[in-house]
Formats: C-alpha cells, sequence, structure tokens
C-alpha cells in the first residue's frame, strides 16, 4: 500500500492550545485548593499523578482498538496509531509510577511496596516498554506491525486489571476517590488538569503518527527509487 | 501485499488463535486463585485466628493504630503501639524502632511488616502508613479516625 504524508503543520494550535490549558489548569489549582489536612501541598502531586494514570488508560485503550483494527484491516496507519499511543502511555505510565514514589514516601513511610497495585502497573509499564523495544528491533514493516499488535493487545488488557486491582486486592494504595471522598476544590482542580493532560495526550499522539507515517512514506520512496534504479540498469 | 490471499487468510487466524489462547490464560491468572496469593497484609483477627501457624514468619499486619495506645520513647527510639481490627475490635501489640512516617498518629491505618513473637507482640522491621481516599482539607472538631473505619474495611472485600 502506498502510504501518503501528512500535510504538516495543521495541529500546531492544537499544541499550544494544550500547552496554554496545562499552565492555566495547574495555576488554578494552586491557586483555589487549600492544603490537605494530612499532607499539605503534598497532595498537588495528585493533579499530574491521577489525571497522568487515567490518560494511560486511554491511550491503552487506543493501542488496544488500532491494534485490532490493523490485525482486521490489514492497514499500516492503524499499526503506527497503535504505536505512537503506546509511546504516550508508557511515558505516563512512567509519569504515574515516579510521581507515586515521590508521594508515596513521605506519605506511605516507603518509595515503593510490592501491593497488587503498584506491582500491575509496574508490569503494565515493562509490557509496553518491551512494546516499544520490538517495535525498535524488527525491520520488516508487516511483521513488525503483526507482533506489535499482539503485544500491544497483551498490554492494554493490565489496564483493567491495574484499575481494579485496589478493589480486588487488599492493597496499600488507596481505592478510587469520588467527588464523595473529596473536597470540591480539589475534585474541580483534578477534572481540569485531566483534561489538560488529555489534550496534550491527543497532541503528542498526533504528532508521533504525523512522524511515523513520514518516516514511511520516506522508507517507500527510497525503495521505490532503488528497485527503480535496479531496473533500468 | 505480494502474499496471496490463502496465505494471509491463514496467518490472521493464526494471529486471532494466538491472542484468543493468550487472552484465556491471562484471564484465568486473574480469575483464578490469584486472589487467594496476593493478600498484601493480615488484619489482626486474620493474625490471631492462624495461631501458631504464623508465629516467627515473615508477615504484614494491617489495620487501625488504637487510639491511645502510642507510646513512643525519644531517647531510645523505641515505639509501641497496639494495631485494632476494625471489624472485630481484636488487637495485636506491636513494637517498632526508629521514628515514624510523619502522618503516624490515633487512628491513622497502618501496614507493619515484620514477625509476630512467641509472646505475642509483633516485632515490626517497617511500618507503612495506609492513606484513606478522603482528601480534604482541616476542618474544626473532625476526628481523623473516622475516615479509617470505611478504609480498612472496605480494602479486604
Amino acid at each position: 500500500m502506498i502510504l501518503e504524508a501528512p500535510k504538516p503543520g495543521r495541529w500546531a494550535w492544537f499544541g499550544w492550545f494544550s500547552i496554554v490549558f496545562l499552565i492555566a489548569a495547574q495555576a488554578i489549582s494552586i491557586a483555589i485548593s487549600p492544603p490537605d489536612r494530612d499532607m499539605g501541598d503534598l497532595q498537588k502531586i495528585l493533579y499530574i499523578h491521577v489525571p497522568a494514570a487515567w490518560n494511560m488508560g486511554i491511550c491503552y485503550l487506543l493501542v488496544a482498538i488500532y491494534s485490532l483494527r490493523y490485525l482486521w484491516k490489514r492497514d499500516e496507519r492503524n499499526d503506527l496509531v497503535a504505536a505512537s499511543a503506546a509511546e504516550v502511555g508508557t511515558v505516563l505510565n512512567g509519569l504515574t509510577l515516579a510521581l507515586g514514589m515521590i508521594w508515596g514516601r513521605p506519605t506511605w513511610g516507603v518509595w515503593w511496596t510490592w501491593d497488587a497495585r503498584l506491582t500491575s502497573t509496574l508490569i503494565m509499564f515493562l509490557v509496553f516498554a518491551g512494546y516499544l523495544a520490538l517495535r525498535a528491533f524488527v525491520e520488516e514493516p508487516e511483521r513488525r506491525a503483526q507482533w506489535s499488535a499482539a503485544a500491544g493487545i497483551f498490554g492494554a488488557i493490565n489496564y483493567p486489571v491495574v484499575y481494579m486491582s485496589v478493589r480486588w486486592w487488599r492493597t496499600l494504595h488507596q481505592v478510587q476517590s469520588a467527588p464523595s471522598t473529596l473536597d470540591p476544590a480539589y475534585t474541580l482542580s483534578l477534572r481540569l488538569n485531566a483534561f489538560a493532560i488529555l489534550f496534550l495526550c491527543i497532541y503528542f499522539i498526533r504528532r508521533r503518527y504525523e512522524a511515523a507515517l513520514t518516516e514511511r512514506v520516506a522508507e517507500q520512496t527510497l525503495q521505490a527509487a532503488v528497485l527503480g534504479g535496479a531496473a533500468r540498469g | 501485499m505480494t502474499e496471496s490471499n490463502g496465505r494471509h487468510k491463514r496467518r490472521r487466524l493464526g494471529v486471532i488463535a494466538a491472542l484468543a489462547v493468550l487472552l484465556g490464560a491471562f484471564a484465568w491468572l486473574i480469575f483464578g486463585n490469584l486472589d487467594q496469593n496476593v493478600v498484601f497484609f493480615l488484619t489482626p483477627g486474620e493474625l490471631l485466628a492462624k495461631g501458631t501457624e504464623v508465629v516467627d514468619k515473615p508477615v504484614r499486619l494491617g489495620g487501625e493504630v488504637r487510639p491511645g495506645s502510642v507510646k513512643w520513647d525519644e531517647k531510645t527510639l523505641k515505639l509501641e503501639f497496639q494495631v485494632m481490627d476494625v471489624d472485630t475490635t481484636q488487637v495485636v501489640r506491636v513494637n517498632s524502632k526508629g521514628a515514624p512516617p510523619q502522618m503516624f498518629r490515633d487512628g491513622m491505618g497502618v501496614v507493619v511488616e515484620g514477625r509476630l513473637g512467641r509472646d505475642s507482640v509483633f516485632q515490626s522491621t517497617n511500618l507503612m502508613i495506609k492513606h484513606s481516599n478522603e482528601y480534604r482539607p482541616p476542618k474544626e472538631g473532625q476526628k481523623p479516625q473516622e475516615m479509617y473505619r470505611s478504609l480498612i474495611k472496605g480494602s479486604g472485600a
């Protein structure tokens, strides 16, 4: 299938919008939310930790959907979307773990413990790190897409387990909060930041997809030129 | 796209079959016997119910710091308190060493790692705070204990 390169610069405005939205969301949440009674201002870490965790779920859902679509339709562009979503998801997954540890040390008293939530989140991170490594090692596009689709689906089914782990098993990590367990200022701040990270996610996935597509188009052009030259010679 | 259609279809079937096996294995892992093995901590009631079986074995104990039970010696860094089971009100005495995490106080959720001694005192090697899913600015006259009741109870089910 002959791919076509995306038109550059179309999404730049959305990138700026996302960045401004994130800065505004952070500023508003720092301004309106009072310190927590237990942890003081440490609570503000959760305005990135929790949105990162939610949005990595959205990224991994995209990985699953586009991997399945690839297996169904065999359209290479689906594979590239899945790969872009996996990249962004892995970054958010790492961010979730890192911020969780920074929050956990002063709150729980430990950086890390092997409870079901932390362990399953780490496993999911490792699966997607493996997914990205797999893509880097397999040269042939069709084979890479097939293997990646399988790995991506396997990785994505971890997410519901990670999400439910605090309810299915006894963990050190707290169960999900709800608006009833949060101060209204916290709920609003959390939602603002969740949307900020979502917009940023959409932007990064789109740009990574454009980059991947452009790269593939360049590869195809080069291949055609080499083959054309050989035929003539 | 150079492949013939038949080979393509066979391959697709193969991938789908492999995925089905993978999903099945995963579901079996998750919904099979795994839940019995991932108990992060035992409540005082559960620990005491096991009797001599758990004496001197590494185990985690989780519950609520019994209000009024905390004794902290600044000179020897010895910390003594009792962990209470929210459901059964059974209590285990805990000895710990070193300064506890900042949020340690009466009525707080805790998980301690260590061993239950023959004298029925739990020797802790690591003390962790279990935070609830509630986040609120401080209010006057509010007791923090209430929120940990639901916390410890909810986490077991």
